[in-house]
């Protein structure tokens, strides 16, 4: 059994070595410390933890007041009221004058499981990314998730972190990782299957199974959404002609929207958008849910094969 | 500054207002006139800032939460040496650094975006809990129009201040009674503001005369510890331009060249 653990662990585990690192940070969260992890910080670093209590609003608004102060503020929630609740804030306080807040939102996507649909964000990238100069990130694992707090903490400007709830794989070794720079997990021929979040390990895992059945597939994990790596996207485009994406969102405005931006128009590409189809999220399981919503390994090696 | 310059001054700053309103034929007279007083005893008496260095970390904050009154906004800015008053003409013009609402990436001594109204006075209360973070003495002030009181976020953002005892931030309610639809009243009843803000944990100073140059400076001085500071300014909108005081549709309506002339005469032989 590989190692498994949350990426909002990981999460808030980093944010604590990172407090260490550089005093500058400081921390907000919404009457979720002890869900979004940001509670690890807090425990290390009381007098630069802020709690802005049920107000997401006025706690993103507050973020953008304390980055106009030299401090580098690290604002978290579930994604559903940080990327959705508190939209106009993001892109009003924080992104319109390009401040340093980086807006890191936990529980996102359908796997949140039982709380349902209302909690459910399967629409926040197509949110953030639509934001002139927002960077968003969506790491696959753990270890990614600590690599890339520290690195969102080193650039300037507004940053999304999309945080998966659940205990995940954590792929070994480190991978590389530059904000921008996709990363190839998988050579491939036939078909470039480009993924983010926790889809990058059950599209990988299609991609090991197709290769038994003849089929070359190419894993991309595509863990910035926004700015995209359109040189490597159109590399796997061309070297595989047929395109599949998959995100655990919605297939409306995710990573789907943004890689078909960078092939369209540019050759004749199958292409396959695997997430949420256009429905709002419910209570179940979370694998219960994947399976519903068709994000499980032997419903992506359908999807793929349905293309070739 | 005394309140005799300072009078003086408030005078010439309706001008420049009447004039980017009347040359960009398009902006917001009403809640631009009825600030002036309370910006211009804010800026010329109280706040420490340096036109030469506008990014100086010990310069106090300030954030027009009520963004629509940029108008009033440029015209100290550009009177204090922030930018070139030549600026002015270009206000609300394409790639101008004079946009409509203030636009903190664009203009020196403008530290917060804002006009979407209830956001500003949430960054002003993150400038001060930052402040105090650090153990600044800098002192953030912010003014918000009566109808933004209607944004659920200021509340939000008024249990924070008294939340985190910022003493060192001060809010201004320009209290002209006027939004867009109507009266205050007509739209959505505010109530007893003086009271409202007092149970949130402020402390409230209430001017009868929002307009009364002493009386704003005399609030502005008073101390206060462990707890935010609030003026409630009782204010004419379209102050000093007699066919738009109290008038609701003043708003958000540039004067035409007649109304300029109108409005400057008047201002000049006041």
């Amino acid at each position: 059994m590989s190692e498994m653990k949350a990426i909002r662990v990981a999460y808030g585990e980093a944010l604590a070595e990172l407090g260490e690192k550089n005093d500058k940070v400081v921390v907000l969260d919404a009457d979720l410390a002890h869900a979004t992890m940001t509670a690890t910080f807090a425990d290390k670093f009381p007098k630069r933890f802020f709690n802005a209590g049920i107000a997401e609003a006025n706690m993103v608004s507050m973020s953008a007041g304390l980055s106009t102060m030299g401090l580098i503020p690290f604002c978290s929630t579930f994604a559903i009221f940080g990327a959705g609740r508190a939209y106009e804030q993001v892109r009003n306080s924080v992104a319109y004058p390009h401040f340093n807040v980086k807006l890191a939102m936990t529980h996102a996507g359908i796997t949140l499981g039982e709380d349902g649909g209302s909690h459910q964000a399967i629409e926040d990238i197509a949110l953030m990314r639509v934001i002139p100069g927002m960077t968003v990130v969506v790491p696959c694992d753990a270890s990614e998730t600590r690599r890339a707090v520290f690195a969102v903490s080193e650039m300037d400007g507004p940053v999304y972190l999309r945080l998966a709830r659940l205990p995940s794989h954590v792929f070994e070794g480190e991978m590389p990782f530059e904000i921008g720079k996709a990363n190839v997990l998988k050579e491939g021929t036939d078909v470039a299957v480009f993924a983010c979040g926790i889809m990058v390990k059950a599209a990988l895992d299609a991609a090991e199974a197709l290769e038994n059945q003849g089929i070359s597939a190419a894993v991309i994990n595509m863990h910035t959404i926004k700015p995209i790596d359109a040189e490597c996207v159109m590399k796997y485009a061309k070297q595989c002609g047929k395109i599949v994406t998959v995100e655990e969102h919605s297939v409306i405005g995710g990573l789907g929207d943004a890689v078909a931006s960078v092939v369209i128009g540019k050759g004749d590409f199958a292409f396959k958008k695997i997430g949420v189809q256009d429905r709002f999220g419910q209570s179940g399981k979370p694998d219960a849910l994947l399976a519903e919503y068709g994000l499980t390994v032997p419903q992506i090696i359908e999807d793929i094969k349905s293309i070739i | 500054m005394n309140v005799v310059e300072l009078s003086a001054k408030c005078k010439h700053l309706r001008c420049d207002i009447i004039n980017m309103l009347a040359d960009a034929a398009s902006g917001h007279p009403g809640g631009s006139l009825s600030v002036v007083e309370l910006m211009a005893a804010t800026y010329y008496t109280k706040m420490r800032v340096n036109p030469k260095e506008p990014n100086d970390p010990k310069r106090d904050r300030f954030v027009l939460s009520k963004g629509h009154a940029a108008p009033c906004y440029y015209a100290i800015l550009g009177d204090l040496g922030f930018f070139d008053k030549a600026e002015f003409k270009n206000f609300r013009q394409l790639h101008s650094m004079l946009q409509g609402h203030p636009d903190a990436k664009r203009v020196p001594g403008i530290d917060a975006s804002t006009g979407s109204l209830g956001q500003g006075v949430s960054i002003a209360v993150g400038m001060a809990l930052g402040a105090k973070a650090q153990k600044s003495d800098i002192n953030v002030y912010s003014i918000l129009g009566d109808g933004e009181l209607q944004e659920g976020q200021v509340w939000e953002a008024c249990i924070a201040a008294a939340n985190y005892k910022l003493d060192n931030l001060t809010i201004m309610i320009d209290n002209n009674g006027l939004q867009i639809d109507g009266t205050n009243d007509e739209v959505m009843s505010l109530g007893n503001l003086n009271a409202k803000f007092t149970s949130f944990g402020f402390e409230v100073i209430e001017l009868e005369d929002g307009h009364d140059l002493e009386s704003i400076i005399a609030a502005l001085n008073v101390k206060v510890s462990g707890k935010p500071k609030c003026i409630i300014a009782h204010t004419i909108k379209g102050k000093c331009v007699s066919f738009m005081e109290n008038q609701v549709c003043w708003h958000g309506k540039a004067p035409c060249e007649a109304e300029r002339e109108l409005a400057l005469k008047e201002l000049r032989d006041e």
